[in-house]
């Protein structure tokens, strides 16, 4: 008996012995597969963020304007002085209205687009969720201060719906209104809710899509009314998705700076706050020191979200 | 006077049709399920068996006709205004809830104290035999155990009728026989209606008292297991329950004069031996070819071809030796009493 082997493999043998070399040994492949991205997310990303944190350890010195590199404490305890403060509460109350306007717009759409659209209806609400963000974030805040503004479009509805008086009012609630649309809280709030609002809906529709209907079926099955399948079943499946959305809507707004800037009253942001001071103050140490109160927001705001078992789905 | 239906009629079906777009999912079906019963609702997948049976959970309207839970109206109302509760067919177990908390979900939400409702599904969990598994997530059991909890689940509520939907379709066989046993056994206990959709014939006849059979949306037949195996009353109940050779037409019209089709049992086909030969009158017999011969263990099964037909046989091994059996290309001629063939209302398959 003779048995012939047909080579079929034209390459080189030393590439032949470098992919079986690869396939035997798979902690080499892998080692090559990820030090590249490792090196990049590793130096770049986190590399750089390391090198911001320490240098909130620096002491500016306010008389030469110069920064030292002697450690201190000294920017985080800044961060507690009055007008500071005022500044990260101001961000993190909008922040957290953002987030909550941007959950209560987007869940009611999300949960339409996957339970009930049809696949032109998903496709056509898809492209419309996305169709915003594919222009420029700036040319869209302009837009929005020209809308607001008082010869805009939306005082022309509301003129002409002759609800005038009623905005009025609403202008002149304190911390939400102020002259106009454009320089009140209320139109900042409008803007971010606009810009942000993608970000909530995506994720909530990626975590709708995984619920099986047979789990919402189910439930109604064993006598659960509409409301306590949405409270019991549907919600806490969700939650993870929703804490996805609002950790975008949430970090997003607490370190935006364009927006505060173009549209609502004066007062600044922890955006413009940082802007300000690695720019034309050039305080970089506490600059550094505000870039750090985001983080910590985002980290309580998880561990409480994971406390109330938000995660216990995934 | 109110006319009440059937007091003992525990679902009833009355030319009840559910159709999508075009699709007739279910097409005219009307069939009455008396209280108590096990019945099986048996068809290949898109027969309309499930539809039917998510009719009467209320997961689907019905597009015509009305369906009765106990003389009441159901078509209408929601799902969660029905005495009935679901096993479905992948459990549909609340995956961020414990086992004892997915148990008692149904009686939480309908108001009951917290202790009584943990009580009773403790209760429900040792009946399952599932005692210490209340604290377990549904992703850390088994299959056979997550079918356990599904059956604690809906059991609990205490439910009239209980529709199970291919409960053990993802069991492997050792396991699914072994449930079918559990299940029997608890239906006899509780005396509740059971409604059992399945595609597995042998399921529905072992287990069932009546099995209706569904094809293309419509019933062929509803009856009893035994009924449905011995006098079939369409060529697709005798292709479907069970193995069954339906000889069409043409070739009945030669062997029996007859132009209407029949079916025989694999099973009542003989080879040809002298001692059949005393009462001919009542033997039909036909010249064949062997093309295969397939070896099941105890039984061989042998493909005669007949005509322009496919003929199947069931030959015991215990009987015969190996040189016995036909071999591959042999000419043979098979034979059955006149008395096993059944004749068959439609010619279509």
């Amino acid at each position: 008996m003779q048995s012939t082997i047909i080579n079929t493999d034209t390459s080189t043998p030393f590439r032949r012995k470098f992919s079986n070399t690869l396939y035997r040994k798979n902690n080499l492949f892998l080692f090559l597969l990820l030090t590249p991205p490792l090196l990049w997310f590793g130096v770049v990303y986190l590399g750089s963020l390391f090198a911001l944190l320490w240098q909130s350890f620096y002491t500016f010195d306010s008389f030469s304007m110069a920064v030292t590199n002697d450690l201190t404490l000294e920017n985080y305890r800044s961060l507690f002085d009055a007008t500071n403060f005022d500044i990260i509460l101001r961000t993190l109350t909008m922040a957290v209205a953002v987030t909550l306007a941007t959950a209560l717009i987007g869940f009611p759409i999300a949960y339409y687009m996957t339970r009930y659209g049809s696949r032109a209806e998903k496709g056509f609400f898809y492209i419309a969720v996305m169709l915003p963000m594919w222009a420029s974030y700036i040319v869209k805040t302009y837009a929005w201060t020209v809308i607001l503004s008082q010869q805009g479009i939306l005082y022309w509805c509301i003129n002409h719906l002759g609800l005038s008086s009623v905005l009025n009012h609403v202008l002149q609630i304190p911390a939400i209104g102020g002259n106009t649309l454009a320089t009140s809280n209320l139109g900042r709030f409008i803007v971010f809710t606009y810009i942000w609002l993608p970000f909530m809906i995506l994720p909530i529709q990626a975590a709708l899509e995984r619920v099986p209907t047979n789990l919402l079926q189910a439930s109604a099955d064993l006598g659960a009314k509409p409301a306590q399948t949405f409270r019991r079943v549907l919600l806490p499946l969700v939650f993870p998705g929703v804490v996805a959305g609002s950790i975008f809507t949430f970090s997003l707004t607490l370190g935006d700076y364009i927006i505060p800037q173009l549209i609502g009253p004066s007062g600044l942001y922890i955006g413009t706050m940082v802007y300000t001071m690695q720019g034309s103050v050039g305080n970089m140490p506490l600059a550094a020191a505000f870039t750090v109160v985001p983080i910590t927001l985002i980290f309580i705001y998880l561990s409480l979200a994971k406390r109330t078992g938000a995660f216990d789905a995934l | 006077m109110v006319a009440i239906s059937n007091a003992f009629t525990a679902v009833e079906f009355s030319t009840v049709s559910r159709h999508y777009g075009d699709v007739r999912a279910v097409d005219d079906v009307s069939i009455a399920v008396a209280e108590g019963e096990f019945f099986s609702m048996l068809g290949p997948s898109g027969s309309g068996k499930t539809t039917c049976l998510r009719l009467i959970a209320g997961f689907e309207q019905p597009s015509m006709g009305s369906i009765k839970i106990f003389g009441k109206e159901a078509a209408g109302t929601p799902p969660y205004e029905r005495e009935v509760n679901t096993v479905f067919q992948d459990y549909a177990l609340f995956p961020h809830m414990n086992v004892v908390d997915n148990v008692a979900y149904g009686l939480r939400v309908k108001g009951i104290t917290k202790p009584e409702c943990y009580k009773l599904a403790e209760q429900a969990l040792e009946q399952v035999a599932l005692a210490e598994y209340g604290q377990r997530k549904p992703g850390e059991l088994s299959g056979g155990q997550r079918q356990r909890v599904a059956l604690a689940r809906a059991l609990v509520n205490k439910p009239r009728v209980l529709l199970l939907d291919e409960p053990l379709g993802a069991l492997d066989l050792k396991l699914r026989e072994q449930m079918q046993l559990e299940l029997k056994t608890l239906h006899k206990k509780l005396g509740i209606t059971f409604i059992y959709v399945t595609h597995d014939q042998s399921e529905a006849l072992s287990m069932s008292d009546r099995v209706a059979v569904f094809s293309r949306g419509r019933i062929e037949q509803v009856d009893t297991p035994r009924n449905l195996y011995m006098n079939p009353k369409t060529s697709f109940v005798a292709d479907f329950v069970g193995t069954s050779n339906v000889i069409k037409s043409a070739l009945a019209q030669q062997l029996t004069g007859r132009n209407q089709s029949f079916s025989i049992r694999p099973e009542h086909i003989k080879l040809e031996t002298n001692e059949l030969n005393d009462k001919q009158n009542d033997i039909i017999k036909v010249a064949g070819e062997v093309v295969d011969i397939q070896y099941h263990g105890a039984t061989s099964k042998v493909e005669v071809s007949v005509g322009n037909q496919m003929l199947f046989i069931v030959l015991s091994n215990t009987e015969l030796s190996e040189a016995e059996l036909p071999k591959i290309s042999q000419k043979l001629n098979l034979c059955w009493s006149r008395n096993r063939m059944v004749m068959l209302e439609n010619q279509v398959i």
